[in-house]
């Protein structure tokens, strides 16, 4: 195929799987709302002593603390509506890696494609889905379904309408091997620490839902409402992925911003830290969430507290990203999204008599 | 309170974790108008140019600082209490990590089915073979066993514990953080950064002297400057000539000559982005590019005021470019008349083209078809006063613009190879060629690999600290109604509060072992089909 039908097969796949994302929406909103008709009845592990038989024959006493994880049920037409919209997920992701390839080759020569803001959201949702998909059996995260794919699928759409450009060869500063260990690094953190953050937002909402659930209503957990809300897990259980997710990136935006950033930088620029806005904002992201993970294990910061530092986090992620590009344009070395290249020399000072 | 006590309370109050998280957000948001507000280190001229646009806010920017952020008093002070927090929390920790290091393992709690993972069985086999058992399970799960002569009056229980590098880890990448923050300081105190134009055919050799800009840490010595030199030969690149990205310039380099010291052999390097050229520590670096065109000014009687190349920086993507001439020996034809200073100031169009809506423009950045567009100024140029000049504009104070007879500006359009001749006896102005410069920036950071081997300390210590899980194991036999009641607990030492199901399944595991009659069948079903999470 010729590099112009790759690049046409590419924003294909990206209509495409944006259809079957839009349809695994459509599933999972199907799936909590066939939801809201069956009760949710908790089955919350108590402190309890069981005998269990071992391998060996004798019988076992267990005490296991439990953070009282609710295992709901699901109704038959959930458990249905949920497979097909993982299903419909994976078969959309499977296209989107097909448009993310396509991309890459559609370059002469072909080339990561991570050059500009449209290629990086286009691989970072990416990233986004597999996370999701990796870990859903793990965490069984159907409750995260809707959040992931509608987030995907509205990132995508902003992606195609606002940041699409057309493929073109890279920079000369971004050739460099650094191009994919400082941007794949940065893709990887970023798709995590979206993930966690959506963690922590649910865990703000929910948190704030019980607090306004009437005391009587919590006693008598048969007759709540079968709404999505009810249906998240415990507390305990969405802090817990949330910090897992935010534990995970966390080291990875370490190398990528404070790293892999820094080497390339004194390779590419002659300073491996220059304060410009981009390394700037990089360097807050990683402060806050520095301050994340000190701030969960600190009494008085736990939980709520904790999950707004991490949505802080998640704002200045995000901004860096957008913000930067758009707002600040020349004023950042980083700012590969502006259409123009800008060679700006600076007139430097010299006593007077100099001619150059 | 007397100031003993209010030193020891403010002491606490630093180190306390509050305070920490405090000073963190502080160091997040006080970064923030670094990246707004232009920074004079990272952008001088953005800087000034800022500076005159806003007459009002400038004083008060001034006193904050807000122009150089990150050496500004109120951010050092902030990152240095964050240090000072740093180093009093983590010194009593590494006193308590020591004796912990040193110490035995705990001993088993007296009552075992308080833990909060706890199971038990009872068991025919006698406490000596399984205690020897859970001793050699612990052995292989590498726990290190609390030794048998640690005190214990009752050899009951087996006492265990492991992941001992989480605590070290965590020590580690707060001691890393001081470690980067040296070698950046190292590099920001006695390093340089250094900037120089040259055009194509010229040289430079590395003294004070040959900077057009020059930045010195504090503690930087000019002696320290390695005494390398080089010529710039040749300077390539290529535009991208059709299609979307047309304008583009790609595989642009630099041919060097370079020499490490006077009288050292001649050495060949091409420089290009990503590709320094180094001497000893210090770098070259390729930044950008623009054009030099080569102009000679003559007098009247055509002996030569003024030739050489000049720099003309780049204003936007077309290479339309800005330039300025000054000439201070241009004469007036006559004897004994007073003599008067030429100053040439417009723009260099590599590929010229003209519209009427637009006036002249750069089609395309290579140089297809170049042009200069002058203004003429005749007068002083205000060379003599003292005052610092910069080479790339004009002061006009002393100037006035040459007229063409109906009164207008002079403006000279000149296509390479064209001499204009400029009126009242003034001589000639002629666009002879074009050269191409380069922008070096030549710097030496040293500090550069301590800074680089904290960072990835820091991160091998954070990675320890979030993903090693320290644990406590206990297994106690105890004779109960004739048979051997054996109990087995654990305990989970992270305190970040991440309760796991991983210690659950470590005791299932252990237990089951523990219950086997033979250590081979270690590999029997787990009691609960449940997966950790």
């Amino acid at each position: 195929m010729s590099h112009e039908q790759l690049e046409v097969l590419s924003n294909q796949a990206v209509a495409a799987c944006a259809v079957v994302y839009f349809m695994a929406v459509l599933a999972h909103l199907a799936q909590w709302a066939a939801g809201r008709q069956v009760p949710v009845s908790e089955h919350v592990e108590e402190h309890a002593s069981v005998p269990v038989t071992v391998g060996g024959g004798a019988p076992v006493t267990r005490t296991s603390r439990s953070d009282g994880a609710a295992v709901h049920e699901e109704s038959e037409r959930m458990q249905l509506f949920g497979r097909i919209g993982v299903a419909l997920t994976v078969v959309a992701a499977a296209v989107q890696l097909l448009a993310v390839l396509s991309r890459a080759f559609a370059a002469d020569p072909a080339r990561v494609p991570w050059g500009n803001m449209y290629e990086f959201t286009l691989t970072g949702t990416l990233v986004v889905t597999i996370g999701y998909l990796l870990l859903y059996r793990r965490y069984s995260l159907s409750w995260l379904s809707p959040v992931v794919t509608g987030f995907v699928l509205v990132t995508l759409m902003v992606d195609v309408l606002v940041l699409y450009t057309p493929v073109v060869p890279l920079r000369d500063a971004l050739q460099s091997p650094w191009l994919v260990i400082h941007v794949v690094a940065a893709i990887i953190a970023t798709g995590a620490f979206t993930l966690g953050g959506m963690c922590s937002a649910l865990y703000l909402v929910k948190e704030r839902w019980e607090r306004r659930q009437p005391p009587s209503s919590t006693d008598d957990s048969s007759t709540a409402t079968g709404g999505y809300l009810a249906r998240l897990p415990a507390l305990a259980v969405l802090d817990r992925v949330a910090y897992r997710t935010h534990a995970f990136a966390f080291p990875i935006w370490t190398f990528a911003a404070l790293i892999a950033g820094p080497i390339w930088a004194h390779y590419a620029w002659g300073r491996y830290w220059g304060w410009d806005p981009k390394e700037v904002w990089a360097f807050i992201t990683w402060v806050v969430y520095a301050a994340y993970l000190h701030a969960r294990a600190t009494s008085g910061w736990k939980g709520r507290s904790a999950a707004v530092v991490a949505l802080i986090g998640l704002l200045t992620l995000w901004f860096n990203f957008v913000g930067i590009n758009f707002f600040f344009g020349s004023g950042s070395q980083h700012s590969y999204a502006a259409p123009e290249i800008n060679p700006t020399i600076h007139a430097p000072l010299v006593p007077g008599g100099a001619t150059a | 309170m007397t100031p003993r006590e209010l030193a020891r309370w403010s002491w606490r109050q630093l180190t306390s974790m509050r305070i920490a998280l405090i000073l963190l957000f502080m160091l997040a948001l006080g970064s923030v108008p670094g990246s707004v507000i232009p920074q004079d280190a990272v952008d001088s001229f953005s800087a000034s140019k800022w500076r005159e646009q806003h007459p009002q806010l400038t004083p008060i920017y001034e006193w904050l600082g807000l122009f150089g952020v990150y050496q500004s008093l109120w951010f050092t002070a902030i990152y240095i209490l964050l240090m000072i927090s740093l180093v009093g929390c983590i010194v009593p920790r590494l006193k308590v990590y020591w004796d912990g290091v040193r110490a035995q393992p705990p001993a088993a709690p007296r009552n075992l089915s308080r833990m909060p993972e706890h199971r038990s069985f009872e068991t025919d086999e006698p406490a000596e073979v399984v205690l020897a058992r859970a001793e050699s399970l612990l052995r292989r799960r590498r726990f290190r066993l609390r030794a048998a002569g640690a005190g214990d009056t009752v050899q009951d229980a087996v006492s265990g514990q492991r992941g001992y590098l989480r605590e070290a880890g965590n020590l580690v990448f707060h001691m890393s953080v001081l470690v980067v923050l040296v070698g950046f300081g190292i590099g920001s105190l006695w390093g340089f950064k250094g900037g120089v134009i040259v055009v194509t055919g010229d040289g430079f050799a590395n003294t004070l002297s040959q900077y057009d800009d020059f930045r010195p840490g504090s503690f930087f010595d000019p002696a320290n400057l390695e005494p390398f030199d080089f010529t710039v030969n040749d300077f390539d690149v290529t535009f991208i000539r059709e299609g979307r990205e047309a304008g583009m310039a790609h595989k642009f380099a630099a041919d060097l000559t370079y020499r490490t010291a006077p009288g050292a052999a001649e050495q060949q390097r091409s420089i290009a982005v990503n590709h320094p050229l180094t001497v000893n520590d210090t770098d070259v670096f390729l930044i950008s590019h623009g054009y030099a065109p080569q102009i000679t000014v003559r007098n009247a009687d055509g002996s030569i005021a003024y030739s050489g190349p000049v720099v003309y920086l780049p204003e936007d993507a077309t290479f339309r470019s800005f330039g300025v001439i000054k000439v201070p020996d241009a004469e007036q034809g006559k004897a004994g008349a007073k003599s008067t200073q030429l100053g040439l100031e417009g723009e260099f169009y590599p590929t010229y083209a003209f519209t009427d809506a637009t006036g002249p423009f750069s089609a395309f950045p290579d140089d297809k078809n170049p042009a200069i567009s002058m203004l003429v100024y005749r007068g002083d140029l205000g060379l003599d006063n003292g005052k610092p000049q910069s080479v790339y504009s004009l002061d006009k104070t002393g100037l006035d613009p040459v007229l063409k007879p109906d009164g207008k500006p002079l403006r000279l359009d000149l296509a390479m190879g064209r001499v204009a001749t400029l009126p009242d006896g003034l001589g000639t102005v002629t666009f002879d060629g074009v050269s191409r410069y380069v922008k070096l920036q030549v710097s030496h950071t040293p500090g550069l690999r301590i800074a680089l081997t904290g960072v990835v300390l820091a991160l091998i210590g954070l990675l320890a600290s979030l993903f090693i899980r320290p644990r406590r194991l206990w297994v106690r036999v105890r004779r109960q109604g004739g048979r051997n009641l054996v109990e087995v607990a654990g305990l989970d030492r992270r305190g970040d509060g991440d309760a796991s199901d991983a210690l659950s399944a470590e005791l299932d595991a252990l237990t089951t072992a523990l219950s086997s009659t033979a250590l081979s069948s270690t590999a029997a079903p787990s009691t609960t089909g449940q997966e950790p999470t």
